[in-house]
């Protein structure tokens, strides 16, 4: 039990310490790795606490996806320049620092009063449809509720994630000029005339080729 | 002090959520730091369920989970994507040269 929760103090303030360096941090580059080692930290709390299945989901979408397109856009775009800036260069008529720390610091004392004050409602526990089985492993049971009860939310997802990939490209797609580019419908539509000439060739002169 | 409970996941969470809303208020670096504000709200978001999920014994909280994940997948490329096209048209993303909205 001591060594569970010296083990989530330790992961949780790894995971404080690395979302404020997120945000803090002079370089975009520097940002990206302090994000991905607080989602590490944080699907490690979800393994302890007995979601297994989220937490390595965790890793690999996130570490092994997210956090690499955003390590990308990033590198591609040339941010370099602005590394050596924190949050503003130019404090002329910011009253915005101020006020946004005010804002999250009201955000957060609610969020705080809220956990503080708060109860189950009564009848919660007995409307509970999907209870965690003991038996079978975390996976197995995700399974088990995913693609059967969930399976339209879950279709509904896969076509998210389509309209997603397809925004994606239409957004970023530009063509190019001086790109050679192979047309099909213009090599199957190719007519005999069009390829074939035929020539009237003269005695010993031989036919003159130009194209 | 030494068990953990539901309590000390739901801080956490308000945490994280805390620090995402900081950083979206206070950057005008570029909007990639904010996209990544964006994404640790969401991560709160999720520390939340999964910890509802295992202390009431409901597994629900952990599909939402999953459904959450995606919908974050999904944000982040059309955002990237956004952000690639909005520089190569204006050569800059920082947020404090970003005036075309105003109007």
């Amino acid at each position: 039990m001591i060594a569970h929760s010296v083990f989530f103090y330790i992961f949780s303030l790894i995971a404080i310490v690395s979302a404020v360096m997120v945000t803090v941090s002079k370089n975009t580059v520097h940002s990206v790795f302090f994000l991905i080692l607080d989602f590490i930290s944080i699907s490690c709390l979800f393994i302890m606490i007995g979601a297994e299945f989220l937490g390595m989901i965790m890793l690999i979408v996130y570490v092994g996806a997210v956090a690499v397109l955003f390590l990308f856009v990033v590198m591609m775009l040339n941010v370099a320049e602005q590394k050596g800036q924190w949050f503003s260069s130019r404090w002329d008529g910011g009253t915005h620092i101020p006020v946004g720390l005010l804002v999250s610091l009201i955000i957060f004392f609610e969020l705080i009063i809220v956990i503080g004050g708060w109860k189950y409602k009564p009848d919660l526990l007995n409307s509970l449809s999907i209870n965690i089985s003991t038996e079978v492993t975390n996976t197995r049971s995700i399974g088990n509720v995913l693609y059967t009860d969930y399976i339209l939310l879950f279709q509904i997802s896969g076509m998210i994630l389509l309209v997603a990939m397809i925004g994606a490209i239409v957004l970023t797609y530009r063509e190019r000029a001086g790109v050679k580019r192979q047309s099909y419908v213009k090599q199957i539509s190719r007519e005999r005339d069009e390829g074939v000439d035929l020539v009237e060739a003269e005695k010993n002169k031989g036919v003159k080729i130009d194209v | 002090m030494f068990s953990i409970g539901l309590g000390h996941y739901l801080t956490l969470a308000a945490i994280i959520f805390t620090i995402g809303v900081v950083g979206i208020f206070l950057n005008r670096k570029n909007v990639i730091v904010i996209l990544m504000s964006i994404e640790l709200i969401l991560l709160a978001v999720n520390i939340n369920l999964v910890a509802f999920s295992i202390f009431i014994n409901d597994l629900s909280g952990q599909i939402f989970t999953l459904f959450i994940l995606t919908v974050a997948a999904a944000e982040a490329a059309i955002g990237l994507a956004i952000i690639v096209v909005y520089f190569r048209n204006s050569d800059t993303i920082r947020v404090e040269e970003i005036k075309n909205l105003k109007g």
